[in-house]
């Protein structure tokens, strides 16, 4: 339906209420990354200072869980990739029984509370006495990154002419040269799309690390530690940018490199 | 005629032995036999699950045979890979691959060959000029009309040189101009390059303009092969004369009230002529009428079944309602396999 009568304008306020009520607190964590005040977020700030960007740079104890965090991310993805865009062309060239099932178990991963995937990945490292490692958190991510990475393939393949697989094998292609030459560029934007988004779910995942990292902090878990300290509390606010910049830029870029597709479907984990 | 099919010392392009295709209970080829000589123009008729896109599949080798031998230009290839079949194919969709201009299509099967830019290029640029499409070549798929994209498809194929063509519903998706001209094209095409094609279609208007020799699918095997006009003019079964060019099957009753023998026979709607009521022993009323353009198609209630009588342009026509005499052409009443 499209009406070109105004909306009332309680449903104008309504609507405009709620985007603040959404975005201003976001604001407000760069406003406190710029506080003169350290212990307690006081607002207005009493006063607007930089140091803390330098004094962050010179914490010793951020540097190591940033670097387990994009290396977790950037390993999770990778496998997120591999498996599943195979799992992809799996599913979309396959017709057997039970397919649409599979199809379900496979996307599960990301409908499943991160609490119930930390907990059964945690019980199931005991029962086969795996020791926490980046191993186990990478192992925990990749659950929900190869969803990100099948969704978005699997939406690709289904919309790509099932025959130019054929015509390539046809005009004498083998299987990896058909991969290289005609399924890879086709699908490759969906999979750079895939891959960001999964990174940027692994980068900021809390819930499944928590169960399954052991002694080791990632930069959103080191960010909950830190809030519940009593001093220098804006240093939190300007890793909080960091890891708002990390997430949302490629975000951002899978949005605009899938428009007008359906790929991203699932990115809500 | 010019295809001594049955001749022993010529290696047929390619020829099934009692080739079947069974998916489960569903038997989409069942034991075909069937023969096509080198440099012919072979078509493969029939509707939709007769079996016919099954047997082109089962050529390029994306089927595998359930049963029986396929043997292209004498050698036994039912388990050959598409990929190793000197055996080309023009798609339904063109499947023409959307990421890369028409000369990389074009040049792709000679890419995967490993042969180098410029050569393949070149030749690609030769073979688009046989088609028609020379300053295309930068152009990507997305940007060409129907009828180009069917051109590139088919210069595809052809810059491999295969030993058989296979056209998938080659013109399906054309409009009715477009379709009647690259009829002409493919056929002369085909003439130029000597190569063998086989194509297959639905459309008995296709089969029949362009073919040398049509095969009618049914059921998964063939209800008769033979050159257009013996298929035309002397259908086999009911099918068949139902199918190609919908003549009139007669049922013996009928046969035997237009004056032939007691037995199910085939009838062409134009080898029917209206006469007056007074003027023919064979009578009846006309119950509907649909005009073609070319002529009206009448049809006439006798007292044993109807009939269908086709009107040319320009003769008088009658009116729903009228009683009509019938006067058939020598022999036009075809006699038919028992089934």
């Amino acid at each position: 339906m499209h009406s070109d009568a105004r909306p009332p304008l309680t449903l104008t306020l309504a609507a405009i209420g709620a985007l603040l009520f959404l975005h201003l607190p976001i604001l407000l964590i760069f406003l406190y990354a710029f506080t003169t005040e350290e212990r307690t977020y006081q607002f207005p700030p009493p006063g607007l200072t930089t140091e803390w960007f330098a004094v962050a740079w010179n914490r010793a104890d951020i540097w190591p869980p940033l670097y387990l965090s994009l290396r977790v991310a950037a390993v999770s993805t990778a496998l997120a990739l591999i498996l599943g865009t195979l799992c992809a062309a799996a599913m979309a060239k396959a017709r057997f029984f039970g397919r649409d099932q599979i199809s379900l178990l496979i996307i599960l991963p990301i409908a499943l509370p991160g609490i119930i995937t930390g907990m059964s990945l945690r019980s199931a490292y005991a029962i086969m006495d795996i020791p926490f490692s980046t191993f186990t958190i990478i192992l925990g991510h990749a659950t929900f990154c190869i969803v990100i990475v099948f969704n978005n393939a699997v939406a690709r393949f289904r919309r790509l002419s099932g025959s130019i697989v054929e015509a390539s094998m046809d005009l004498g292609a083998n299987g990896f040269q058909t991969f290289r030459h005609v399924l890879l560029p086709n699908l490759g934007s969906a999979l750079l799309a895939g891959g960001m988004l999964a990174f940027a779910l692994s980068f900021d995942e809390v819930i499944v690390t928590t169960f399954t990292a052991g002694q080791q902090s990632t930069l959103p878990i080191w960010m909950l530690n830190e809030l519940v300290r009593p001093r220098q509390r804006p240093v939190t606010n300007v890793v909080a940018i960091v890891v708002f910049v990390t997430t949302f830029i490629p975000i951002l870029l899978a949005y605009y490199l899938t428009r007008g597709g359906s790929e991203t479907a699932g990115g809500g984990k | 005629m010019a295809f001594a099919t049955d001749t022993p010392h010529m290696t047929p392009a390619v020829e099934f032995q009692s080739v079947s295709r069974h998916f489960g209970a569903v038997r989409a080829v069942d034991g075909v036999n069937l023969t096509v000589a080198e440099g012919e123009f072979f078509a493969m008729l029939g509707p939709s699950g007769s079996g016919k896109t099954t047997c082109l599949r089962l050529i390029s080798g994306f089927e595998k045979p359930t049963a029986g031998v396929i043997r292209i230009f004498g050698q036994d290839s039912g388990n050959t890979p598409p990929n190793r079949r000197n055996v080309n194919t023009v798609f339904q969709d063109y499947a023409l691959f959307p990421h890369m201009n028409v000369r990389d299509n074009v040049a792709y099967g000679l890419m995967v060959k490993g042969i180098d830019r410029r050569t393949r290029h070149a030749k690609a640029e030769e073979i688009l000029a046989v088609v028609k499409l020379d300053d295309y070549g930068d152009r990507k798929p997305g940007q060409l009309s129907g009828g180009q994209r069917q051109r590139v498809a088919l210069a595809r194929a052809l810059v491999n040189e295969p030993q058989v063509l296979l056209l998938d519903e080659p013109l399906g998706a054309l409009d009715l101009k477009l379709r009647e001209a690259m009829q002409d094209e493919l056929k002369s095409l085909q003439q130029r390059l000597g190569i063998t094609f086989i194509f297959v279609t639905h459309d008995q208007g296709e089969a029949l303009s362009m073919a040398d020799r049509v095969a009618v699918f049914a059921d998964g095997k063939i209800a008769q092969i033979g050159t257009p006009s013996e298929v035309y003019t002397r259908p086999r079964t009911r099918f068949v004369a139902d199918f190609v060019g919908s003549s009139n099957v007669v049922a013996p009753a009928m046969a035997k009230a237009l004056g032939g023998p007691e037995a199910w026979a085939s009838l062409r709607p134009e080898s029917i002529r209206l006469l007056p009521w007074s003027k023919s022993e064979i009578r009846g009323s006309v119950t509907a009428m649909r005009y073609l353009g070319s002529g009206t198609r009448v049809a006439v209630t006798l007292p044993v079944g109807e009939i269908s009588v086709l009107v040319p342009a320009g003769l008088p026509l009658p009116n729903i309602g009228d009683s009509v005499g019938l006067m058939l052409a020598p022999n036009a009443l075809h006699p038919l396999d028992g089934a």
